[in-house]
C-alpha cells in the first residue's frame, strides 16, 4: 500500500465512522447516466447559475443598494457631475474603477440570459421528449416554478443599477401593480414606499435579489436534482434500452469527468462573451428619471414576451361607478400570463387524464410519435414568438423598414391565427414522420441504385433496414383512445356527461397515429415480393 | 485632455503623431487656397448669389415648391424657412428629394457648397428665416458641456433618436435618423428649423450654449469606444438577447454534441 | 389491432466498439498529450490573466477590426480568464472521452411504488400516530388548533403594513395649481409664448418656490410636454380649445397606459407616439388615442399667461395623470 493510499484510506475511514456514507456511496459512485447532447442543457443552466452566484457575490462587494441622491465624480466623463442614486453611481463604479468590475458584469449579465435561454431550451427538451410524464410530474412543476423565478429574479437584477431604460421597465412595473382590481394602488404604495419612485424600492428588491431568490432558487435547485439522482434520469428509445433498465456511464469517472468539464466549458464561454461583447452598457442610459425615455425600450429577452402582449393589447378599460379597470394592462400583464404558466405546470396532469395512462415512463418519445402534443408546443412556441417578435417591433421596424403599425397588427392578427395554424401542420407533418418511418421500416431504405430488370422495367434498389434502426422506428407503444361509451348497458346516457364526452374527444385526438409496421406485415410484403 | 494624455505612451503615438504633422501642413496650404476663395466670395455680390439660387432653385426645386417656392400640395411653402433649413435639408442631401417616399433619407449632396450657399439665400431672400450656420462658428468644443449635453439629450432627444443617437422609429414606418456622422452645423440646423418630423427646438427653450452641449455630447457619443467589448448596435437588449441565444445556447450545443459523441 | 401483431424484436444492446485509443497505444500517448496541452492552455490563460491585471494600463484603448476602439483591460482580463476556464474543461473532457473507460454500464430500475407490505405498515404508523396523540378524540383541542393556525398567518402579513403609506388621494396630486408658471427641464427658465415657435415643443415643469426641491416623485407626475401648432390645426371643443394659449396647448408627459414619458412629438404627423408600447395620441384632437394599447387621452393642462407674459398653469389638472387604478374616476 502506498503512502498515499494510505492517507486516503484514513480520511475515508474517519469519515465512514461517523456518517456511514461508504454504504451510500458504493451505490452511487457507480450511478449511471445516459449520454446525449439534449440532456446537457440543464446542466447549462446550473452551471450558469453557479456563475451567477459567484460574479453576483463579486458585484456586491462594491455595489450600494440605495437611492440616496449623489454626484457623479468618478472616471466616466460624460456623466461628471450629474445628481444620481448611489446604486447607479456605484454601477458606474464597478464598471469604470474597478479592476475587472465591469468583466464580472458582464459575465453575470450574459449568465443570467444564458439561464434563461438554457432553461427555456432544458424545458422543450423535457416537454417535446414526453420526460414530464409519471413518475417526473413533481419535478416538472418544481421546474415551471423555477422558470418563473427566473424571470422575476432578472428583472430585478437589471432593475438594480436604476438607469434610466432599467427605471423605465419599473415604471411599467408600477402600473401594473397599480391596475389590480380594489387594492392595486395599496399594494403599490406598499412596494414602492409611498410615491413612484420613492426612496426605497432599490434596497428592498436588492435583499429578494440577493437572498430570498436565490435562497429559494437553491431549495428547489436542490430538490430538482435529488429527484433526478433518486427517480434515475430518463433515457432515449433504442436497442438494449427498456422501461425497465437505464444505459449510460458510471458517475465515477467519466460523468463527473464530462459534467465537471463542461461546467468549466459553460463558465469559460460566458467569460468571453463577457470579455467582447457589451452587455446593458448603463453609463450610456445615464441615471433614471421619471421625464426622460430612450426609443425602443425594451426588456431583456425573458421578459421580451410580456412587453409585446402588453403593446399589441387593445385599448380597452372599464369605467363605471367612479372605478376603473385596466383591461389593456390586466389582461396582458396578469391575465394571460397566469394561464400560460399554470397551464404549463399542470400539462402532465391534463396529458394523463386525456390519454388514461397512469403507469410510469422512463423511455421518451421521439416527438413525432405523439403527434398531439408536439402540435401543442409548437402551438405554444408560436404564440411566445409573435408576442416576442411584438417585444422588439420598433427595432424590426427601423431594421427592416416596417412600420410599427403594421408589425402591431400582423402580431395582432397573427397571435389568433397562427397558433392553431401551427397546430394543424405540425400534427400533419407529424403523422407523414410517422408514415415515412413505416415506409422505412416496410420497404427499407432507398439506395438511389437504378437496377434493369430482365424483362427491361426499371426498378430502384431498396436496401433492408437494420435490425436496430428498424427496432428504434416501431419500439413505441400505441395506445388505443378511450373508449367512452355514450350510454351504459342500461341504455342511460353515459353518467360522465360533457366532461367524459370531452375527454373521449381529446383522447382520440391524442391517439392519432398511423398504425407502426409489425413483423407480420414485413412477412407478408417480403413474401410478396419473392 | 485626459483623453489625450492616455494615449501619449501608446506605441502607435509615433506615427499618428507624424501623420497629424504632415496632415497639419498639408492643410496649411489648402487653408491658404481657401483663403483665396473667400476673397472672392467676398467680391462677389450677394446679389447675384441670390439670383444665382434662384436660377438653380427653377431648375431642381420649383416642379414640387413651386416657381416661388410658395409651396404646392406635394411639397411645403418655404417662405420664411430661412437658409438653415435649406442648408440642413440640402446639404445632407435629403433635397432634392428622390422619390416621394415616407421620409427623406440622408444621401450624398446632389449640389456643391456654392450651389447651396446660393440656394440658401435665395430662400433666405424671400422671408426672415433662421440663418446658415458653420462648423466653424459653432464652438461646441469651446463652450459646450458633455454631461449637461447628456442630461438634455435624454429630455429632449433620446425618446426617438435612442439612448446612444442611434435613431429609433416613429409611427407610419417614419423614423429618427441616427445622428452618428452628422456634421455639427446639421445638427444644430436641425434644432432651430424642425425638418420634417421633428419638433422645432427654439432658442429660448434650448438656448444656444444647451445646442453646443447636445453636439459635444453627440460628438461624445460618436467617438464612444467599445467599453465593454462589441457594441451590439447599441440598441439595447433585443441584440443581446439574440447573441445569448444564436452564440451562447449555440456554442454550448455543439460542445454537448461533442460531448456527448463517443470516440472512435 | 397492432397489439395483436408482432412487434420487431429488440435485437439488445450494440457490441461495444473499441476506440483507437484502447488498441493503440500510439493513440493513447498522442490523446495524453492533447489532453496535458489543452490544461497548459488554461495555464497560459491564467498568465496572461494576470498579466492584465497588473501589467494592462486600466484606461489603455485599442483598436480591433469589428470590435472597434476596445478597452484592453477589460477585454484580455476577459480573455484570460476564460482561456483558463475554457481548456480546463476541454481537457477534462477530451481526456474523458479518450482515455476513461468507454464501456456502457446497464442499471436496473425499479418501481417509485412501495410495497404493498411497506404502504401497509406506513398506514398502519399513521393511524398509531394519529391515535396516540387522540386527535380524533379530543375535538375541542382539533378545533382550536386549527382556529390557532388559521390565524398566526395574520401576524406576518400584517406585519408588511408599514412598507409603506396609504395612498389617499395622492395619486390625483400633482404639483400644477393655478398660477404656476411652466418653467423648461432642465434649466428652470420661464418661458412666454413666444419663445416658442410653431411647430416647436418644450419639457416643462410646474416652478417650484425658492429652497423647494424638485424630487424625482414630482417629475414623475408633473412633467408636461407644450406643443405649439397653427391654432387653426386644432379640432377641439371650446372648452379644451380655451385651455390652449396662442396655439400652444400642455399634456401630461406621462403615459396615460403605463406611465412611461410621451414625448415623440412628430411636427409633421401632430402626433405623439410613447416609445415604451406605441400608444400614439392626437395632439389636434386633445390627445385622442388612435393607436395602441393606451385607452385615455393625456391628460391636458389649462394653460394662459401672467401679468408678466410668462406661461402659466390656470387650473390644476382636472384628472389624475399616468396610469389608471381602481380609484380613478375616469368616467
Amino acid at each position: 500500500m502506498s503512502a498515499r493510499e494510505r492517507v486516503a484510506g484514513t480520511v475515508a475511514n474517519y469519515v465512514d465512522e461517523r456518517t456511514g456514507a461508504a454504504k451510500w456511496l458504493k451505490k452511487n459512485l457507480k450511478k449511471v447516466f445516459p449520454d446525449h447532447w439534449s440532456f446537457m442543457l440543464g446542466e447549462v443552466v446550473l452551471y450558469s447559475f453557479i456563475i451567477l452566484l459567484l460574479s453576483g457575490t463579486f458585484l456586491t462587494f462594491w455595489f450600494d443598494p440605495s437611492m440616496r441622491e449623489v454626484e457623479y465624480e468618478g472616471s466616466y466623463e460624460p456623466l461628471e457631475g450629474l445628481k444620481m442614486s448611489a446604486a447607479y453611481a456605484s454601477t458606474l463604479h464597478i464598471s469604470f474603477d474597478v479592476r475587472g468590475g465591469l468583466l464580472m458584469r458582464q459575465i453575470h449579465h450574459w449568465a443570467a440570459l444564458i439561464f434563461m435561454a438554457a432553461m427555456v431550451a432544458h424545458l422543450l427538451r423535457v416537454f417535446f421528449t414526453g420526460a414530464f410524464r409519471k413518475p417526473r410530474e413533481m419535478n416538472w412543476v418544481i421546474g415551471v416554478g423555477l422558470l418563473t423565478l427566473g424571470i422575476v429574479e432578472g428583472f430585478l437584477g437589471y432593475s438594480l443599477p436604476d438607469d434610466l431604460l432599467s427605471g423605465t421597465g419599473i415604471r411599467i412595473a408600477e402600473a401594473i401593480i397599480q391596475a389590480v382590481p380594489v387594492v392595486g394602488s395599496y399594494l403599490a404604495y406598499f412596494v414602492f414606499g409611498g410615491a413612484f419612485p420613492g426612496e426605497v424600492f432599490i434596497p428592498r428588491i436588492y435583499t429578494v435579489h440577493v437572498l430570498l431568490i436565490p435562497g429559494i432558487f437553491l431549495a428547489l435547485i436542490t430538490a430538482h436534482l435529488m429527484l433526478v439522482w433518486y427517480q434515475k434520469h430518463t433515457q432515449y428509445p433504442g436497442p438494449g434500452r427498456t422501461e425497465k433498465n437505464v444505459v449510460g456511464y458510471p458517475l465515477l469517472p467519466v460523468y463527473m469527468a464530462k459534467a465537471g468539464g463542461f461546467f468549466f466549458i459553460v463558465f469559460g464561454v460566458t467569460a468571453f462573451l463577457g470579455a467582447v461583447a457589451s452587455i446593458n452598457p448603463v453609463w450610456l442610459f445615464g441615471p433614471y428619471t421619471p421625464g426622460q425615455i430612450s426609443a425602443g425600450s425594451q426588456p431583456d429577452w425573458y421578459m421580451g414576451w410580456l412587453d409585446g402582449l402588453v403593446r399589441m393589447a387593445p385599448p380597452l378599460e372599464t369605467h363605471a361607478f367612479g372605478h376603473t379597470i385596466s383591461w389593456n394592462i390586466l389582461i396582458p400583464g396578469l391575465i394571460i400570463p397566469g394561464i400560460i404558466f399554470t397551464g404549463m405546470a399542470l400539462y402532465p396532469f391534463i396529458e394523463s387524464w386525456m390519454t388514461g395512462d397512469k403507469r410510469e415512463h422512463h423511455l421518451l418519445d421521439r416527438p413525432r410519435n405523439n403527434p398531439n402534443r408536439t402540435a401543442l408546443g409548437a402551438m405554444s412556441l408560436t404564440f411566445m414568438l409573435v408576442a416576442l417578435i411584438n417585444g422588439g417591433n420598433d427595432l424590426i421596424a427601423t431594421h427592416f423598414d416596417l412600420s410599427i403599425n403594421q408589425i402591431m397588427w400582423g402580431t395582432r392578427i397573427g397571435i389568433i391565427v397562427l397558433p392553431p395554424l401551427v397546430f394543424v401542420i405540425t400534427k400533419r407533418i407529424c403523422l407523414s414522420l410517422q408514415r415515412a418511418d413505416r415506409d422505412l421500416v416496410l420497404h427499407g431504405r432507398e439506395t438511389g441504385r437504378l437496377v434493369m430488370l430482365p424483362h427491361g422495367e426499371f426498378i430502384e434498389v431498396h436496401e433492408p433496414l437494420t435490425p436496430e434502426r428498424a427496432y428504434l422506428l416501431t419500439q413505441h407503444e400505441q395506445l388505443p383512445a378511450l373508449a367512452v361509451p355514450e350510454t351504459d348497458e342500461m341504455g342511460v346516457a353515459n353518467p360522465q356527461g360533457a366532461r367524459g364526452k370531452l375527454r373521449a374527444r381529446l383522447s382520440r385526438a391524442s391517439q392519432e397515429q398511423i398504425p407502426k409496421p409489425s413483423v407480420d406485415e414485413i412477412r407478408e410484403l417480403e413474401s410478396g415480393h419473392h | 485632455m485626459a483623453r489625450i494624455s492616455r494615449y501619449r505612451r501608446h506605441r502607435l503615438a509615433g506615427p499618428v503623431l507624424l501623420l497629424i504633422a504632415l496632415s497639419t501642413v498639408g492643410a496649411g496650404f489648402s487653408m491658404a487656397r481657401a483663403e483665396t476663395t473667400k476673397v472672392v466670395a467676398a467680391q462677389s455680390d450677394k446679389a447675384t448669389l441670390i439670383a444665382e439660387g434662384k436660377e438653380i432653385f427653377a431648375r431642381g426645386c420649383s416642379s414640387c415648391h413651386g416657381l416661388n417656392a410658395e409651396g404646392a400640395g406635394i411639397a411645403p411653402s418655404l417662405i420664411g424657412v430661412g437658409a438653415a433649413s435649406v442648408d440642413f435639408q440640402v446639404a445632407t442631401g435629403r433635397m432634392p428629394m428622390a422619390d416621394m417616399s415616407q421620409q427623406a433619407m440622408r444621401k450624398r449632396p446632389v449640389y456643391n457648397e456654392r450651389e447651396i450657399a446660393a440656394l440658401a439665400a435665395y430662400v433666405a431672400s424671400l422671408a426672415p428665416g433662421p440663418a446658415a450656420v458653420t462648423n466653424e462658428e459653432l464652438a461646441w468644443e469651446r463652450d459646450g458641456n458633455t454631461a449637461q449635453g447628456g442630461e438634455l439629450f435624454r429630455n429632449n432627444c433620446a425618446m426617438c433618436h435612442n439612448f446612444a443617437a442611434q435613431g429609433g422609429a416613429l409611427t407610419a414606418g417614419k423614423y429618427a435618423p441616427t445622428l452618428m456622422g452628422v456634421e455639427p452645423r446639421h445638427i444644430y440646423e436641425a434644432m432651430l428649423t424642425g425638418p420634417q418630423a421633428m419638433p422645432v427646438f427654439s432658442d429660448k427653450v434650448l438656448t444656444p450654449q444647451e445646442k453646443l452641449s447636445i453636439i459635444k455630447w453627440i460628438k461624445h457619443a460618436e467617438e464612444e469606444p467599445a467599453i465593454g467589448g462589441a457594441a451590439l448596435g447599441r440598441v439595447g437588449p433585443v441584440t443581446e438577447g439574440l447573441l445569448a441565444w444564436v452564440l451562447g445556447l449555440g456554442i454550448f450545443i455543439g460542445i454537448a454534441v461533442w460531448l456527448t459523441t463517443k470516440a472512435r | 389491432m397492432s397489439k395483436e401483431l408482432t412487434p420487431i424484436a429488440d435485437p439488445g444492446l450494440p457490441e461495444h466498439q473499441h476506440r483507437k485509443t484502447d488498441v493503440d497505444p500510439r493513440a493513447a500517448k498522442k490523446a495524453e498529450r492533447q489532453v496535458a496541452i489543452l490544461f497548459s492552455l488554461s495555464a497560459l490563460g491564467t498568465v496572461l490573466f494576470v498579466y492584465a491585471y497588473v501589467g494592462i494600463d486600466q484606461d489603455l484603448l485599442i483598436f480591433l477590426p469589428i470590435l472597434g476602439n476596445t478597452n484592453a483591460h477589460q477585454l484580455f482580463l476577459g480573455l484570460g480568464l476564460a482561456m483558463a476556464l475554457f481548456f480546463i474543461g476541454m481537457g477534462a473532457v477530451h481526456w474523458a472521452k479518450t482515455l476513461m473507460p468507454d464501456h456502457e454500464v446497464v442499471d436496473y430500475r425499479k418501481e417509485q411504488r412501495s410495497t404493498d407490505e411497506d404502504r401497509a405498515a406506513f398506514v398502519e404508523a399513521a393511524k398509531e400516530g394519529a391515535a396516540a396523540a387522540g386527535i380524533g378524540r379530543r375535538p375541542v383541542i382539533k378545533r382550536t388548533l386549527g382556529l390557532a393556525l388559521g390565524l398566526v398567518g395574520i401576524s406576518p402579513i400584517l406585519l408588511l403594513r408599514d412598507l409603506g403609506p396609504l395612498p389617499e388621494d395622492e395619486l390625483e396630486k400633482t404639483n400644477w395649481a393655478a398660477g404656476v408658471r411652466l418653467v423648461t427641464d432642465p434649466g428652470d427658465r420661464p418661458i412666454k409664448p413666444s419663445d416658442l415657435e410653431v411647430g416647436g415643443v418644450a419639457q416643462v415643469q410646474p416652478a417650484f418656490p425658492a429652497g423647494k426641491k424638485r424630487k424625482l416623485e414630482d417629475i414623475a407626475k408633473d412633467s408636461v410636454l407644450l406643443i405649439r401648432v397653427r391654432p387653426e390645426e386644432f379640432n377641439l371643443d371650446p372648452e379644451r380649445l380655451s385651455w390652449t394659449h396662442e396655439g400652444i396647448i400642455a399634456f401630461s408627459k406621462i403615459c396615460s397606459h403605463m406611465g412611461c414619458a410621451v414625448a415623440l412629438y412628430e411636427q409633421t404627423t401632430k402626433h405623439l407616439l410613447c416609445p415604451c408600447h406605441q400608444s400614439t395620441f392626437d395632439v389636434t384632437r386633445a390627445a385622442k388615442v388612435i393607436f395602441g394599447p393606451a385607452a385615455r387621452p393625456l391628460p391636458q393642462l389649462q394653460i394662459g399667461v401672467d401679468n408678466e407674459g410668462y406661461l402659466i398653469a390656470k387650473a390644476p389638472f382636472n384628472e389624475a395623470v399616468g396610469p389608471s387604478f381602481w380609484e380613478r374616476d375616469s368616467a
